[in-house]
C-alpha cells in the first residue's frame, strides 16, 4: 500500500474501485462500534464492516479484483452523517487516496482534505460512465491529475472539478491547516481582546 | 453594526485572517470535547510538540461510551474504560475541566453546555461531533468538526473554514397540539432533503420558531445537520435570555446587562438579505415519523410509505434500498407498524421537557407486552430534575426502564443496542442502516411523545389519540 499522503499532491494514480449508492453515510463507512479506539490504526480492516458482512464477500471492498485500489468512485452525498474522521481514516488506511463523486457531505469533505485526500466532483452521467468502466476493467490504471483536473484511464479522460481553495491547499502541500493557523497566534490574541464574552462582559 | 444576518455578524467578529488557500481562520469561542474524537487529536498535538492554546475555553465531558446501567469504574468494557481514562489523562495534563461521571454536571455534550450556561449567543462553538449544530439554538454559530480539526482548535483555538450562505427557514403560525419541534425538523428535512442544506447555514425564523422554548430550539438546530446544513441557528431573544439567566457560566449583575445588550445587537437585522428563503406553515405540520434509512424519508402519521412513482427520480434508488432494509412496502400505513424497542433520550430529545412530554403520554398507561422501552436522561442535571418531579416513577410504573445519563442507543457505542432485525421507535437523530448497534437493526425516528405512544400501543401511533386536547 502506498504511504499516507504527505507534502504537495499533484496526482493520484492506481487502480480504482466503484462503490455505487446515494447518501452513503459515515455509519456505513465505519460503524459506530469501531469508534471505540484511541488510535485510528486498526480502522482499515473495518471499513464498511456491516455492509461487507451483509454482502458476504461480494462488497466491492471485499472483491479480489478491487484489492489494492487507490481511487474510490462514488455517487451523491457521500459521507453524510457524523463528523467522525474515523470514516476517511478507515478509507485511507484501506488504501484510498482520492475520491471521485457527484457530491460530498461537507464535514466528510473537510476531513478528507485535512488528511490530504482529494475529493473531486464530476457530473452524474460521467460518474456512471466511470463506474461502468471501472467495473469492466478492474485492472485498469487511473490517474487523477490535479494540475489539469482530468481523470484519465486507457483511452478515456473525464474533466473533474474541485474548489480553488482546497485545490491550492492540496497542490501546495498546505492541506494540514495546523501550521497555518499557528502562524497567526498574535492575531488570535488580539481578536480575543475584542470579544466581550472572553472577559465575561466585565469590561465596558 | 452594519445590517446583516446573525451568521454574517458572528463570522465577521471571529474572523482572524484569510489563509493561503482562500479559507478563513475563524476564532473558536467555546471548544467542547469528549472521549470519542479527541484522543487522536491529543496524540497529534503531542507528536507535534504543541500545547493547548486556551484550556480555559475548552470543556470536556464523557457521553458516547458510558454505560447507562451501572457507571461504576472501571467500566465492564475495557475499551470504554480506556477511552475514559485517556480523556481523564489528557484533561489533567492540559488543565481542561472535565465534567466527569458523578460530578453532577456530566451528560451528553450538547445537553450539558447549554444547561451550564457555557453556550451563549454570538459565540462560535466547535466540537468533534456533528450535532454541535444544537448550540445554534442560542444564536451561536456552532460547527461539528473532525479529529484533525479538533487538533487544530486545541493548538490554535481557531479553525480554517469557508463562509456558508444563509437560508432562512421561515415557519409561520403555530404548531398544533401533539406536534413538536422534532416533527417540525423532520418535516423540513423531508421537504428540503438530506443534502438540501449543503453550503448553507439554516436560520430558523418566524412566529412558530419564536414560540418554541429553548429546549425545542435545541432539538430543531440539533438536526439541521441531518438536512445537510453545516449549522443552524435561531436569533437570540427574551426566551434565550430567560433560559441563560442564573446558569453557572452566565454573566451576572452589570455584566448581565452588558451581555444582553451585546447579544441583542447580533440578531439578524430586519432589512438583512439572505441567500435563500423557504416558507412553511406550522399548522400544516403533522406528527412526523421516518420510514426509511435517511432522516429525509419522513411521513406524516396519516400517510403511507411512498411508491417509487410518488418520488423524484433522484430519490428512487435510496427508496428502493429502504424498502428492502426496512422491510416496509409502498402503500403501508406508517401508523400501526409494530415496534420492538422504544428509546427516549439522545442529544436531540434527552432534555427535561422531552421527558415531560413522554411522561404525559406514559402516565397511567402500560408499555405493551413484549416491548423493551427505556428512558435515558441527557445529563445528570436532567436526571436529577426529572426525579425531583417524579418522572422516573411515572416511567417505571408504566414499565419503562429508567437509566443513567449518556448517548445510549442513539449510536450504540455502549451496551445499549438493537439486536438482529429489531425495529425501534427512537427519539434520536439518525435512522442510518446499522446506526443503533445491529447491522440489520431498524430505526423509526419520531418525537419523544410519539415514542411513548408507540411503547404503550406496541406500534407506531398518532400521539394525538392519547392526549387530551390541550388545556394549556
Amino acid at each position: 500500500m502506498a504511504l499516507f499522503p504527505t507534502g504537495p499532491i499533484e496526482q493520484v494514480s492506481g487502480t480504482a474501485i466503484a462503490l455505487p449508492g446515494e447518501d452513503i453515510d459515515t455509519d456505513r463507512i465505519i460503524p459506530a462500534r469501531f469508534l471505540k479506539c484511541v488510535s485510528f490504526e486498526a480502522l482499515g480492516d473495518q471499513v464498511f464492516a456491516d455492509d461487507r458482512l451483509e454482502l458476504s464477500g461480494e462488497h466491492p471492498f471485499d472483491q479480489a479484483r478491487y484489492q489494492g485500489a487507490s481511487i474510490l468512485v462514488v455517487n451523491g452525498n457521500f459521507g453524510c452523517g457524523s463528523s467522525r474522521e474515523h470514516a476517511p481514516q478507515a478509507l485511507m488506511r484501506w488504501g484510498i487516496r482520492a475520491v471521485i463523486g457527484v457530491s460530498f457531505a461537507e464535514i466528510f469533505y473537510g476531513n478528507c482534505l485535512a488528511l490530504g485526500i482529494p475529493c473531486v466532483v464530476a457530473a452524474p452521467d460521467q460518474i456512471k460512465a466511470i463506474q461502468a468502466k471501472v467495473d469492466r476493467e478492474p485492472d485498469g490504471s487511473w490517474q487523477l491529475d490535479l494540475a489539469t483536473l482530468q481523470l484519465t484511464s486507457s483511452e478515456s479522460s473525464w474533466p473533474v472539478t474541485i474548489e480553488a481553495g482546497p485545490l491550492d491547499m492540496l497542490r501546495s502541500g498546505r492541506w494540514d491547516a495546523t501550521s497555518q493557523l499557528l502562524d497567526h497566534g498574535p492575531q488570535v490574541a488580539a481578536l480575543m481582546k475584542t470579544l466581550p464574552y472572553i472577559n465575561r462582559f466585565t469590561a465596558d | 453594526m452594519s445590517s446583516g444576518t446573525l451568521y454574517d455578524k458572528v463570522w465577521d467578529l471571529h474572523r482572524v485572517a484569510e489563509l493561503p488557500g482562500g479559507s478563513i481562520q475563524l476564532f473558536v469561542g467555546l471548544h467542547l470535547i469528549h472521549e470519542v474524537t479527541s484522543p487522536q487529536a491529543f496524540s497529534a498535538l503531542k507528536d507535534k510538540g504543541l500545547s493547548v492554546r486556551c484550556p480555559e475555553r475548552t470543556v470536556a465531558t464523557v457521553d458516547h461510551i458510558v454505560p447507562t446501567t451501572s457507571q461504576e469504574r472501571p467500566f465492564a468494557d475495557p475499551l470504554a474504560e480506556e477511552m475514559l481514562s485517556t480523556l481523564e489523562r489528557n484533561c489533567q495534563e492540559h488543565g481542561i475541566p472535565l465534567n466527569n461521571i458523578g460530578s453532577g454536571r456530566q451528560g451528553i455534550v450538547h445537553v450539558i453546555a447549554p444547561e451550564l450556561g457555557l453556550t451563549q449567543p454570538g459565540m462560535t462553538v466547535a466540537c468533534g461531533d456533528s450535532h454541535t449544530s444544537t448550540h445554534g439554538a442560542f444564536g451561536a454559530i456552532a460547527f461539528g468538526i473532525g479529529t484533525s480539526q479538533v487538533r487544530d482548535v486545541l493548538a490554535s483555538q481557531s479553525l480554517a473554514m469557508n463562509k456558508l450562505k444563509v437560508r432562512r427557514i421561515q415557519v409561520n403560525g403555530l404548531l398544533s397540539d401533539g406536534v413538536s419541534a422534532k416533527d417540525l425538523i423532520l418535516h423540513v428535512i423531508r421537504r428540503l432533503g438530506v443534502k438540501g442544506g449543503v453550503g448553507y447555514a439554516y436560520e430558523f425564523a418566524g412566529s412558530a420558531i419564536e414560540a418554541l422554548s429553548m429546549e425545542e430550539r435545541m432539538t430543531l438546530c440539533n438536526m439541521a445537520i441531518e438536512g445537510g446544513a453545516r449549522c443552524g441557528y435561531v436569533n437570540p431573544d427574551q426566551v434565550t435570555f430567560d433560559y441563560l439567566k442564573g446558569r453557572p457560566y452566565a454573566p451576572t449583575g452589570d455584566a448581565w446587562t452588558r451581555a444582553v445588550a451585546w447579544w441583542s445587537s447580533l440578531a439578524t437585522d430586519a432589512d438583512a438579505t439572505v441567500d435563500d428563503e423557504v416558507v412553511f406553515d406550522a399548522a400544516a405540520i403533522p406528527p412526523t415519523v421516518t420510514w426509511g434509512i435517511t432522516p429525509g424519508q419522513g411521513l406524516g402519521i396519516d400517510e403511507t410509505v411512498p411508491s417509487l412513482d410518488q418520488l423524484d427520480a433522484g430519490e428512487r434508488p435510496i427508496a428502493e434500498e429502504a424498502y428492502r432494509y426496512m422491510d416496509l412496502q409502498p402503500g403501508t400505513a406508517i401508523a400501526g407498524v409494530p415496534v420492538d424497542v422504544c428509546f427516549i433520550g439522545s442529544c436531540t430529545n434527552g432534555r427535561l421537557s422531552d421527558l415531560r412530554a413522554a411522561a404525559d403520554v406514559a402516565r397511567g398507561r402500560q408499555v405493551a407486552a413484549g416491548i423493551k422501552a427505556f428512558v435515558v436522561p441527557g445529563s445528570e442535571q436532567v436526571a436529577k430534575a426529572a426525579e425531583a418531579e417524579g418522572l422516573d416513577a411515572v416511567f417505571r410504573a408504566a414499565g419503562f426502564e429508567w437509566r443513567e445519563p449518556g448517548c445510549s442507543m442513539c449510536l450504540a457505542m455502549n451496551p445499549d443496542r438493537l439486536e438482529g432485525r429489531q425495529i425501534s421507535a427512537s427519539s434520536s437523530n439518525r435512522n442510518f442502516k446499522g446506526r443503533q448497534g445491529s447491522a440489520s437493526g431498524r430505526t423509526l425516528l419520531m418525537s419523544p411523545a410519539m415514542v411513548a405512544a408507540a411503547a404503550v400501543n406496541g406500534h407506531v401511533t398518532d400521539v394525538r389519540t392519547l392526549i387530551s386536547p390541550s388545556a394549556s
